[in-house]
């Protein structure tokens, strides 16, 4: 364990089947990691409703409080939590990668970061060491592949599957903890109070074609690396080819029109 | 000589006996507070030795009439030994009783000493082996002593050689048969074990009755502990219910999971409490250990922990979650001890405060919790098994004769063969039924079992408010495990219901001549007794009703009725999943093999699972439900049916 000040974001999740409020199970895995690192020092936070019994989910994980910024559910919880991480001091904060109800747009993380100016790691899977303001962690890639990197404090880190399993949530501990509510500011949320939102679509995916013959092929092809085949390795490049490389292909796949 | 040494020994005896009663005593309240009927339960306490528990010793004749002798033999010996030696009383025939009593008690002691030759693993060594010698000495010293007294020995005989020979022998049997009992000596059993049965946490077992429901914690008070976590948070009743163990062993033989190499004893858990009651270690534990963990590691005492998670103290976690909570072991406790409720109440602790729950537990509970399903599916689906059956809705009819409560088996493939086939007989006999449909959540028993009891009350309220809704006469259900929630532990949170498992019913439903059946073509039928049916609400006849109707004769297994073995599936044992040396369904499958029966009926969808589990080649498993609904027959012509059961069915109608 390292005397790091270390931050948990949570937020209220969604059974995947009955849609019932709970603890997100990537935000779980955050508060879990962070216990590990940090033990009873974890600090969580929440930007919601104070009264929202699902958080006592988190307290469950042997939590003694989880600060709450009161904030209604249409108001904009980035620019609350910025000045929150910023005045707590934190070295580390962790979140999940995705919240389960709301916009649920993953870009918190990215936006915090930018906000904050800090580093940010996605797919944290652990924190092996921390010396001298710099921490080595392990990044997950997928086909369970770790990249390991060496950040310098403060840092925030998105957690998503590859993190440690959530432990259970106990009852005891849920009913003793304290969610304590914060005053703050409500900044409205502009995009969301003019937008209109529309339920996503799940993202198409690549139909594969399997030319495998035999057991043993389709074996390979299940396990092997990810290959595009195609693809190039662009080294020592200058920003400005880096970046005209990137931009071509994103032509020629048809993202940007 | 002896005439002024008798009784010093005696009365020093009986003295430090007393003494070492109130230690004792003062041990047990350091338990929680229990409500008890102090004096009522004391009187009730002979009726309950000499009946209750005797009909329980009875089943070994062995035992039990080697007991009557030593027993009656030393209780009579013990009075008239105060009475003629320590008051001196000298009379005739009050030496004549003692002798007989003496002769009693040393014939009960010679078929005691007699199986301790040679005892079975279930029984304890240790001072266990000793106690004969202590009683035969007893007898005979108090014998002899006793010869002048009746006259055919003059007194003073022998001279001071004899008398100080029996000095040393009542001396010895006095310190084991006085002292012993209230100072920790295998004799602690009569002495506790008295009181255990005048203030059992469960006096409604007494006097033929039945009491299985595990009982509520209360959850509205933030003090109160959320079940065991020392010695001590076990009610004072319950600490004094672990002392009155004798050691035999009985529940050793008849555990599964001991059975199958996992690591459990009940009777080594109980000494164990035992020993956190008093405080030491387990070291001289003279029994068989829990399988794969040796004697002598494990220590605790009152106030300490019993479970330490990460490291050792008086019992490891994964011997709590070991149990299937069949209650074999209560079952054949001659002492009546209340294992499974000990159990559970550590499980409360390690889920409800640790979050301990091992291997899947978290996710069933959390699964429980989310979607009222442990297995985590949609709860939309609930009723997709029936999708094609048109079932009539609680919420539509809002009043019925027989509510049938489906259980979370409608998720799961194979038990919707059982649900439906019990549809097609209610059917088949008109009754005026209904299901809750999407209304209906998992009856909690799993999360109870596994410590869980929040959500259980969540889940039980949430029920009890849904059915308070209705009216229906009875609930009917083909799971054994809802069927004992309902009926059992619905009650101490509001909800009392007339429950009647699918079998019951559907024996009411031949004996009144609704159903019109053919007779069962095939081989040979056994059938498996499940623990939550048979021991804990003590329905054994009309399964067996049932199969006979159907031209079933049952070729019954060694182990059945109320000594029916466990199929392993109970307790949330195959969620916890504790490692043995083999799996308690394969156990029972060599069971159901050595009847020679090519087919075993079962009356729970956690039997079917279990048993359907073992690899082939096994004999078929069938609910009692599919044999019914194979054979139903078309109804006959009504001419030929009797004509009360006609009007019945167009009331019905």
């Amino acid at each position: 364990m390292t005397d790091l000040n270390i931050i948990a974001l949570v937020s209220v999740g969604a059974h995947p089947t009955s849609g019932r409020a709970r603890r997100a199970e990537q935000d779980a895995r955050a508060v879990e990691l962070g216990l590990r690192l940090a033990g009873d020092k974890l600090q969580v936070l929440h930007a919601g409703d104070p009264q929202e019994e699902a958080l006592r989910a988190y307290l469950g994980m042997g939590l003694a409080q989880l600060s709450v910024l009161d904030q209604p559910k249409q108001a904009d919880a980035l620019p609350l939590l910025t000045s929150y991480l910023q005045d707590a001091g934190a070295q580390l904060v962790l979140t999940g990668s995705q919240a389960e109800t709301g916009e649920g747009s993953g870009m918190l993380p990215f936006l915090l970061a930018e906000r904050l100016g800090w580093p940010l790691v996605v797919g944290l899977a652990e924190v092996e060491k921390v010396e001298n303001g710099v921490a080595q962690v392990l990044q997950a890639l997928p086909r369970g592949q770790r990249r390991r990197l060496k950040v310098r404090l403060p840092f925030l880190a998105s957690v998503d599957n590859a993190a440690p399993t959530a432990r259970q949530s106990a009852f005891g501990p849920a009913r003793r903890g304290q969610l304590q509510a914060h005053e703050v500011n409500i900044v409205e949320d502009s995009l969301l109070a003019e937008a209109q939102l529309q339920p996503a679509r799940p993202r198409p995916k690549r139909l594969k074609v399997i030319k495998a013959k035999t057991g043993a092929e389709r074996m390979k092809a299940a396990t092997a690396k990810a290959s595009g085949g195609g693809g190039q390795v662009l080294k020592d490049l200058s920003p400005q080819a880096g970046a005209e490389a990137i931009f071509k292909l994103l032509i020629e796949e048809g993202v940007l029109r | 000589m002896l005439n002024t040494l008798l009784p010093i020994l005696l009365f020093a005896a009986l003295a430090l006996a007393v003494i070492g009663a109130g230690k004792r005593f003062l041990m047990w309240r350091r338990g929680r507070p229990a409500q008890v009927d102090w004096i009522g339960g004391l009187l009730a306490m002979p009726r309950r030795y000499l009946v209750d528990l005797h009909h329980v010793v009875e089943r070994d004749k062995y035992m039990s009439r080697t007991h009557v002798a030593t027993a009656g033999g030393f209780v009579l010996a013990a009075l008239l030994a105060i009475v003629v030696h320590g008051f001196g009383l000298h009379n005739r025939i009050l030496g004549f009783a003692l002798l007989a009593a003496c002769v009693l008690m040393f014939g009960g002691a010679l078929f005691v000493a007699k199986r301790r030759r040679n005892p079975p693993a279930r029984l304890s060594k240790g001072p266990w082996n000793r106690l004969p010698k202590s009683l035969l000495m007893f007898a005979a010293s108090f014998f002899i002593a006793t010869l002048p007294v009746a006259g055919i020995l003059p007194q003073g005989f022998g001279g001071w050689l004899l008398a100080a020979v029996l000095a040393v022998g009542v001396a010895w049997g006095v310190s084991e048969l006085f002292l012993g009992m209230t100072w920790g000596g295998p004799m602690k059993h009569a002495f506790a074990g008295a009181l255990h049965l005048a203030w059992h946490r469960r006096a409604e077992r007494f006097g033929g009755g039945r009491s299985t429901g595990l009982k509520a914690l209360d959850l509205d008070d933030p003090k109160a502990p959320l079940g065991v976590e020392k010695p001590s948070d076990f009610t004072w009743n319950q600490l004094l219910g672990f002392d009155a163990c004798v050691q035999c062993g009985k529940c050793e033989a008849a555990c599964p999971a001991f059975a199958a190499g996992q690591p459990l004893n009940p009777k080594k858990l109980i000494q164990d409490m035992v020993v956190g009651l008093a405080g030491g270690s387990d070291a001289k534990f003279a029994g068989s250990p829990y399988p794969g963990k040796p004697i002598g590691e494990h220590s605790g005492g009152p106030h300490l922990p019993i479970v330490d998670l990460n490291g050792k103290a008086l019992v490891d976690a994964e011997t709590l979650w070991s149990c299937t909570t069949c209650r074999a072991c209560v079952e054949e406790c001659p002492m009546m001890i209340e294992h499974v409720d000990a159990i559970v109440d550590m499980r409360r602790h390690l889920t409800l405060e640790k979050g301990a729950t091992p291997n899947k537990g978290a996710e069933v509970l959390d699964n429980l919790i989310a979607t009222d399903n442990p297995g985590g599916f949609a709860p939309g689906g609930r009723l997709n098994w029936a999708a094609d059956l048109n079932l009539p809705l609680l919420s539509e009819k809002k009043s019925v004769d027989v509510l049938f409560w489906v259980g979370d088996g409608a998720f799961d493939m194979r038990n919707q063969r059982t649900l439906r086939a019990f549809v097609k007989v209610l059917k088949a006999a008109n009754v005026d039924f209904a299901v809750l449909g999407l209304e209906e959540r998992d009856s909690g028993d799993v999360a109870r079992r596994l410590g869980d009891e929040a959500t259980f009350q969540q889940l039980a309220k949430r029920n009890i408010a849904t059915l308070a809704q209705y009216r229906f006469n009875k609930i009917v259900s083909c799971d054994p495990h809802s069927f004992h929630v309902l009926k059992n532990e619905y009650g101490e949170l509001g909800g009392h219901y007339q429950v009647l498992h699918h079998s019951t019913y559907m024996d009411e439903l031949i004996g009144s001549q609704k159903l019109h059946l053919g007779k069962h073509k095939g081989g040979s039928v056994t059938y498996h007794d499940p623990c939550y049916l048979g021991r804990y609400n003590g329905e054994y006849e009309a399964p067996r009703a049932v199969l006979k109707a159907i031209g079933i004769e049952v070729k019954e297994m060694e182990r059945s009725g109320f000594r029916s073995r466990c199929c392993g599936g109970g307790g949330g044992a195959p969620i916890t999943d504790i490692p043995g040396k083999q799996r308690i369904p394969d156990m029972r499958m060599l069971d159901i093999k050595q009847t020679g029966a090519e087919l075993v009926a079962v009356g729970c969808p956690q039997c079917t699972a279990m048993l359907e589990g073992v690899v082939a080649p096994r004999p078929e498993i069938k609910d009692i439900a599919e044999l019914v609904a194979e054979v139903l027959l078309e109804a006959p012509a009504p001419a030929k049916k009797p004509a009360p059961a006609k009007r019945e069915m167009a009331e019905v109608q």
